[in-house]
């Protein structure tokens, strides 16, 4: 990405109604690198500007699954290999005995792979963003949703660009700075 | 979406899950500002200082402990659990109802959750702090505790597998963890609202490193609501995983009035309905103290209630189904078990258990009572006690007389014992009282969520 001086041209709305109908016709119109701020999570916006791909589930798979198999395999070495004791006649590898540990250790480590996943994913903890650099961008904690073009997209240029923004009606434009 | 919040002017229907007028902006301000700026009271002073001295008093009682050793406590041979194990299980099961709200509720698509899920996953969290700190005393060498987990060590000695005992090691601290998981990322974006309403530098600092960076993209969303998807559905089975185990500790063993398949779904049950007292006693004073019945209405209290005559009529049947197997068996030391809880020298308790668990909450049938914040506090307490008592019935009666007489024995609880326990009561409150005071008590983002401008219309 060349440095232009300008991360993007951001939008205000007054509703997600509006940010959702914004978002659909800037990429309709070619943009297609944007992103979308709303203070709480809404249905079907992640789709309106373009981002299908969503790897949690499959991280969240893979570390359940490697929880359950640590857990088992753990009990499986220290109880039949390592450290072998006769409890009350029972088998070295009491299996039923090991469900327990190993259910609780599928979910360790799953609920773990789904929080850790997602913050690295998100590209979180990032404390600096240029997307902060904007005053009213406070706001999209509280009540007011924000659609950012970047000065990455191909089709990005600072006059059409801001032109075509402003003729989604918003409440205001900011130049975001990078 | 669509009963969710309108007004209704049709006295029969049900109460809103808030009171209409609301917008994301005033939903905000209202639930941001009993942080940064509503000023702390003298109230909230004194009853954080009266949790602070009990919580003084159990850092006295365990210092005590460490010194001296468990012989302080009430506990001899036969009744070797006592006091520690009663409280154990109290608090762990008190835990169970905010996982219960935040992650069943959740899959369930119950939206009036929204409101109460952050104060009672708080609750669950300080609850299992002082339900962890019962057995890790009560193993009368505390400064070996860690040898419950599985470690390389130098003696080439590792846990036993087959034991209950170190299930509920990982039961709990995997229930410990993910609940602090669950609670965290519920906050993060809210910590990113206070962090941006902050007028001092120093709160923007501490929140917004909290809040790790959140800034609301639509990408950030969709992973997150993923994420907390998945965790709701790994929570869930988790929950009742949890007390499941517990009851383990008790069925495994051969003790009569313990060997029962009845123990797991049964503590489950109880454990959901001590939760839910515990969250009403919190709640009701809450959304008094701090103006929050737009938030908490009616509706919340009246189905905490239901959700507490259902699980206490699941208890109920319980007992039925303990005294009746006591019968069936043809076991005479299982019948004697039944026996002696009814006429043995603990037989008040029981009745107490009966009076308080059983016959007392059915006032809540009575829709008037359901919705009267008074009856509820005070159900919900006689609730609580109730199920401490019947974790007493369970550990100290079952074990004080099971097979030989001559092994027979009592169990008087010391100072000590009470001091413990009356203790974590303290640190539980102390927690609670930070906890409103500096992070957010409801959920302001799921909040927002419920509102009618939040629904995008085509």
């Amino acid at each position: 990405m060349k440095r232009t001086g300008t991360y993007g041209i951001m939008a205000e709305f007054d509703s997600a109604t509006s940010l959702m109908g914004a978002a659909h016709r800037t990429r309709e119109a070619g943009y297609i690198k944007l992103d979308a701020y709303s203070p709480f999570p809404i249905e079907g916006l992640a789709e309106a500007i373009g981002f299908h791909s969503n790897a949690v589930p499959l991280v969240v798979l893979i570390g359940a699954l490697i929880g359950g198999l640590t857990g088992y395999l753990m009990q499986y070495w220290i109880s039949a290999i390592t450290y072998p004791i006769n409890v009350g006649g029972k088998p070295y590898h009491s299996w039923p005995a090991f469900i327990v540990v190993t259910f609780e250790m599928t979910i360790l480590f799953g609920g773990i792979s789904a929080v850790l996943g997602m913050l690295a994913l998100n590209g979180l903890p990032m404390p600096y963003h240029p997307v902060f650099n904007v005053p009213r961008f406070a706001f999209a904690t509280k009540d007011r949703f924000f659609l950012i073009v970047f000065s990455s997209d191909p089709k990005y240029s600072p006059t059409e660009t801001r032109r075509f923004l402003e003729s989604l009606g918003p409440r205001s434009i900011s130049e975001v700075p990078d | 979406m669509d009963e969710r919040i309108q007004p209704v002017a049709d006295e029969n229907a049900r109460a809103p899950v808030i009171e209409p007028g609301y917008s994301f902006g005033t939903v905000t301000d209202k639930i941001s500002s009993i942080v940064l700026t509503r000023p702390t009271s003298n109230g909230w002073f004194f009853g954080f200082g009266v949790a602070f001295l009990l919580t003084m008093m159990l850092l006295y009682a365990i210092g005590y402990l460490f010194v001296r050793g468990i012989g302080i406590w009430g506990v001899t041979i036969p009744i070797g659990w006592g006091f520690a194990i009663v409280n154990f299980v109290w608090w762990i099961g008190i835990g169970h109802a905010g996982t219960l709200i935040s992650a069943i509720l959740l899959l369930l698509r119950q939206s009036w959750r929204n409101s109460i899920n952050r104060f009672a996953e708080a609750m669950t969290l300080f609850a299992v702090a002082s339900a962890g700190i019962f057995p890790l005393i009560h193993v009368g060498r505390p400064w070996l505790a860690y040898w419950l987990f599985p470690y390389p060590n130098t003696m080439r000695v590792w846990p036993q597998f087959r034991s209950p005992l170190i299930w509920d090691v990982f039961a709990v601290s995997t229930y410990a963890t993910i609940s602090l998981l669950f609670w965290f990322i519920g906050l993060i974006p809210d910590l990113a609202t206070l962090r941006d309403r902050a007028d001092s530098r120093a709160l923007q600092i501490i929140y917004g490193i909290l809040a790790m960076g959140w800034r609301g993209s639509a990408r950030h969303w969709h992973r997150y609501e993923t994420a907390y998807l998945l965790l709701a559905g790994l929570a869930t089975p988790l929950v009742l995983s949890v007390h499941t185990v517990v009851s383990f500790d008790f069925a495994i063993g051969i003790v009569p009035g313990w060997h029962t398949t009845i123990f797991p779904p049964y503590f489950v049950a109880g454990a959901i309905y001590s939760g839910f007292a515990m969250v009403l006693m919190l709640a009701i004073p809450i959304r008094k103290i701090f103006q929050l019945e737009d938030f908490i209405t009616e509706r919340h209290l009246q189905n905490s209630a239901k959700v507490m005559l259902a699980t206490g009529l699941i208890v109920a049947y319980g007992y039925i189904v303990e005294g009746f197997m006591g019968w069936y068996s043809g076991n005479r030391y299982d019948a004697f078990t039944i026996w002696n809880r009814l006429h043995g020298p603990y037989a008040f308790f029981y009745y107490m258990l009966l009076l308080c668990n059983i016959v007392i909450p059915q006032v809540l049938w009575i829709p008037k009572l359901r919705s009267s914040p008074v009856w509820l506090f005070l159900v919900s307490g006689v609730v609580l006690v109730g199920m401490w008592l019947e974790r007493f019935i369970i550990v100290v009666v079952s074990l004080h007389r099971d097979f030989l007489t001559s092994s027979w024995g009592m169990y008087y609880p010391t100072r000590w014992d009470w001091m413990t326990y009356i203790g974590t009561i303290g640190m539980f409150l102390a927690a609670m009282f930070l906890f409103v005071r500096v992070l957010p008590m409801i959920s302001i983002f799921e909040m927002r969520t419920l509102l009618p401008e939040a629904e995008v219309k085509e």
